[in-house]
């Protein structure tokens, strides 16, 4: 019913609610339809043979007796490759299959498709190839004597001759990390019969995706459409393209369509890592605790192909510093390009090795201060207005990393032992050994893309007997992106009926990548604008002053019902941008970035010192959210950022011994369970951001970036010992 | 050969070519993606089913050795609506990507059928097998926990 008096409509289930996630019912029945269910009438499968060799030369490839195999429809290598044959995220180093050289172990050198998935890999393991092998390049810091590099960067910010009463240095390491969504990389590609294909894979940014994959294979733009299809977990790992050309090449090569699902360990080489990390600090400050000078250098491997190291480092200097004020910098950054496993995104980029570095030197200069840890924070925490010391820019969204550190504070310390030992099901621990640490750390980190880069991204709203309908090409992948796009929608419109339906990449702009926090700010952003665009229109053309669920309004009577708004077939399309940004000058500075958020982190942890274990009891968190359009996703996202910042501390790595990937599994790679996942109590500031929509700040990184460094400081608070290095190992801890 | 068994109160047959896991052969030849294959090492519980009352991985699981046995997926959790698992796991925000979320379903389903109450170490135990990348298992925890007892 309506009543004249109102004055605004009442929408349920816009922003600050939390219904119920849409594909929440499908996911937990088990019919949601993931890229590795997919399934076509007489589909073909894919398979990739793969070098054993981190650097050879190809001698000679056979492919004769995998295509002898029964069953086999294709065997195709770079002599197949049509067009340039080279694709990448930022620039095109990367051969689609390898044709003379092989740089990392795992390098795709040919593709099979047959009629069932164990011949297609039988297929695959029956390509003979001959290699010369050569000695690969793995150490990071001999490829930066080599000057085998992707960027170097230095940033110089103040005085260079400064130097501080008191002094801390320090070295740090952060080992690789992989993302481990639990999905593999899947798709399946579709021949249209006219020379075209319609891919459906696992993505985070379906418009690089088709454009990597015309380029690489000189197609013409029409002849591929990238679906959105169900991803299971991402983290960054989808966002460069990997099986995604194969599976267009072996679909137009044998006009079938072909699916293919990487195995766990293929997975783990089949996608990009977060670079692993050497750096070397030096802190400057008063006696009284006031920075004066940041010295740092931060060395990442980025592996054999470029993917997004460029931005990483980039990201891993301008946050060098951290959240805190301070006049002289130089920071000297290099991604060096080696014979590893490629590296590129991951949550974080770039800001999680950096923190580990910053935090770590915040720590020791407390100790050689003989200051609380979080009183030297605070003394030089930055805020709004102030410059970002390494890049110079003016800091001009709420910044609270104050309220952030005092929050933080505030929230009370656990009394009495956990439940659970350090060591868990094993229970080889004695609760008399255990010793409690407790250790801070706060984080900074960019929203959106950086550096000048043209960040945008499309929406289309729609009025249809669905209700309003989103049109997007931003990719879900676990994060609730269907909701809370949908919230604003409703919150904008004041409809309260409105769903999110994915399109293809022919039927709607790029919506750029679901990556660096910021599809709720960007696809947010076009979703908003779009809606309210779509609502000014249709209450000017009939003259109304309100616009609900019923229809158009005027004065308190319905005017126009919504009958009749979905008959005139109303539709807006809006093309967000964010305020635009720079790349650095000669000194790195700029306005480099759109918009920043901070967290804070205190880890509380039991530990073994004798048998070197760890239970991580508590992660406490207050972060700057900008304003929570959708309390539970946001509770979501900061406690499972947490636990794979815990994953870091303490457990997760990747072994890389002369190139080769050791542990690509889940028995020797180790995840947390749910035995050790912490408690987690957050304090969320809401100030909202300059330009969000709504006031909204990307939440989901932040809670990575600064619980690896929390974890890694509450183990070197309760063993007493230094600690440079994480994963924290048990003999680490154990010496 | 061919293995039979019941899957979900039915009766069923399948092809098997040498050997297959019970969950490649659910998947592949009997068309039930509700379970998944994340690891195929039995480390992440993504593709647990019920085999004769005890949750296994069925990736670990020989398709073979099904024959005769009862097996519950998690289609054969719920009918048409959800089940009060299925349903506080949905409220408590405890799916995310949802890849992990079919073993976990089938993993809490069998906790509570045979233990109404369980506390919350015993949920942690039950689940310990169940790889979660998302949520930081904190809206699991909640959405059980929010069960127990039973009925209230
Ligand atoms: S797929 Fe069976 S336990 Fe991981
Ligand atoms: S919801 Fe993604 S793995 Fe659990």
């Amino acid at each position: 019913m309506t009543t004249p008096t109102r004055t605004r409509p009442t929408v349920t289930s816009g922003i600050g609610d939390s219904p119920l996630r849409p594909d929440g019912v499908p996911k937990l029945k088990g019919e949601f339809q993931y890229a590795q269910d997919l399934w076509s009438e007489g589909m073909l499968w894919g398979a990739t043979t793969r070098s054993p060799h981190a650097r050879a030369r190809i001698v000679s490839i056979d492919i004769g007796p995998a295509l002898a195999t029964g069953g086999v429809h294709a065997v195709l290598t770079a002599d197949d490759v049509p067009g340039p044959g080279m694709f990448g995220l930022e620039h095109p180093d990367q051969p689609v299959l390898a044709s003379d050289e092989i740089n990392y172990w795992g390098e795709p050198v040919a593709i099979v498709a047959a009629e069932d998935p164990d011949t297609a890999r039988r297929a695959a393991a029956a390509v003979v190839v001959e290699y010369e092998a050569l000695p690969p390049l793995t150490d990071p810091e001999e490829a930066d004597r080599a000057d085998s590099v992707f960027r170097r960067l230095q940033i110089r910010s103040g005085d260079q001759e400064v130097t501080g009463e008191v002094v801390v240095e320090g070295y740090y390491e952060v080992g690789t990390q992989d993302q481990a969504p639990l999905g593999t990389e899947a798709g399946l590609a579709v021949p249209d019969g006219s020379g075209g294909v319609d891919l459906y894979a696992t993505s985070q940014f379906v418009h690089a995706d088709q454009s990597q994959v015309v380029e690489a294979l000189g197609l013409r733009p029409e002849q591929v459409r990238s679906h959105p299809t169900g991803v299971g977990g991402a983290f960054g790992a989808r966002e460069d393209v990997n099986l995604h050309i194969h599976l267009v090449m072996l679909a137009l090569h044998t006009g079938q369509p072909v699916k293919m699902v990487y195995q766990r360990s293929e997975s783990f080489t089949g996608h990009v890592h977060r670079h692993p990390a050497r750096m070397w600090y030096r802190h400057h400050a008063t006696r009284d605790g006031k920075l004066v000078r940041v010295e740092a250098k931060i060395l990442l491997d980025g592996g054999a192909y470029a993917s997004t190291t460029s931005a990483v480092l980039a990201n891993a200097c301008y946050f060098a510093v951290g959240p805190y004020r301070v006049d002289s910098v130089l920071v000297e950054g290099i991604g060096v390009k080696t014979n590893n496993p490629p590296c590129g995104a991951m949550r974080g980029f770039g800001a999680v090795q950096s923190n580990f570095g910053y935090e770590s030197q915040m720590d020791r200069l407390a100790a050689e201060l003989g200051m609380d840890p979080l009183e030297l924070r605070r003394r030089n925490a930055l805020a709004t207005g102030d410059r970002n010391p390494t890049t110079q820019q003016v800091i001009q969204t709420p910044l609270p990393v104050a309220e952030c550190i005092d929050s933080l504070a505030a929230i009370p310390l656990p009394d009495g032992d956990d439940p659970i030992l350090p060591g868990g099901s094993g229970l080889t621990t004695d609760r008399s050994h255990i010793v409690r640490g407790v250790g801070y750390s706060v984080g900074i980190k960019n929203l959106g893309f950086s550096e000048g880069s043209d960040d945008y991204a499309e929406a289309r709203v729609r009025l249809t007997d669905e209700g309003a309908v989103v049109e997007t090409a931003a990719i879900e992948v676990g994060q609730g992106l269907v909701t809370v796009l949908a919230q604003m929608a409703r919150t904008a419109l004041g409809i309260s009926k409105a769903i999110v339906r994915h399109v293809d990449t022919s039927r709607i702009g790029s919506a750029g990548s679901t990556s660096a926090s910021r599809q709720t700010q960007i696809s947010g952003g076009a979703v908003m604008e779009a809606s309210r665009r779509l609502r000014e229109r249709i209450l000017a053309h009939h003259g109304g002053d309100e616009l609900d669920d019923l229809g158009v309004h005027r004065a308190g009577e319905l005017i126009a019902p919504m009958s009749e708004l979905i008959r005139e077939g109303w539709e807006e399309t809006y093309t967000f941008r964010h305020p635009p940004t720079t790349p650095p000058d000669d000194d790195g500075h700029g306005d480099i970035h759109a918009d920043f958020a901070i967290a804070a982190h205190r880890a509380v942890v039991d530990v073994d010192p004798e048998l070197g274990l760890v239970r991580v009891v508590r992660v406490d968190t207050a972060q700057d959210v900008g304003r929570v359009l959708n309390p539970v996703s946001v509770q979501g996202q900061i406690e499972g950022g947490i636990m794979q910042g815990v994953g870091l501390a303490v457990m997760e790595e990747l072994v890389i011994q002369d190139g080769v990937i050791r542990n690509p599994n889940f028995t020797d790679y180790l995840l947390p369970t749910i035995l050790d996942a912490p408690d987690v109590e957050m304090l969320l500031i809401e100030q909202g951001s300059w330009w969000g929509p709504f006031g909204a700040k990307g939440v989901g990184e932040p809670p990575t970036i600064s619980s690896t460094a929390a974890v890694a400081a509450a183990i070197r608070n309760a063993i007493g010992r230094d600690l440079n290095r994480v994963p924290v190992r048990p003999e680490d801890i154990a010496l | 050969m061919i293995v039979e068994f019941r899957l979900n109160g039915e009766d069923v047959n399948a092809r098997v070519v040498g050997p297959t896991s019970l969950l490649d052969v659910l998947r592949d030849e009997l068309g039930l993606f509700g379970s998944k294959s994340a690891c195929a090492q039995g480390e992440c519980g993504s593709c647990s089913v019920v085999l004769d009352g005890e949750v296994v991985c069925s990736c670990l699981v020989m398709a073979a050795d099904a024959e005769g046995s009862e097996v519950t997926t998690v289609e054969g959790l719920s009918t048409d609506g959800l089940n009060p698992i299925q349903e506080a796991m949905l409220r408590s925000g405890a799916v995310q990507c949802g890849f992990c979320t079919p073993g976990i379903v089938v993993a809490a389903t069998e906790l509570f059928r045979v233990n109404p109450s369980p506390t919350r170490i015993e949920i942690k135990e039950a689940l310990a097998g169940n790889i979660c990348r998302c949520t930081g298992y904190g809206a699991i925890i909640r959405a059980l926990e929010s069960l127990s007892g039973g009925e209230q």
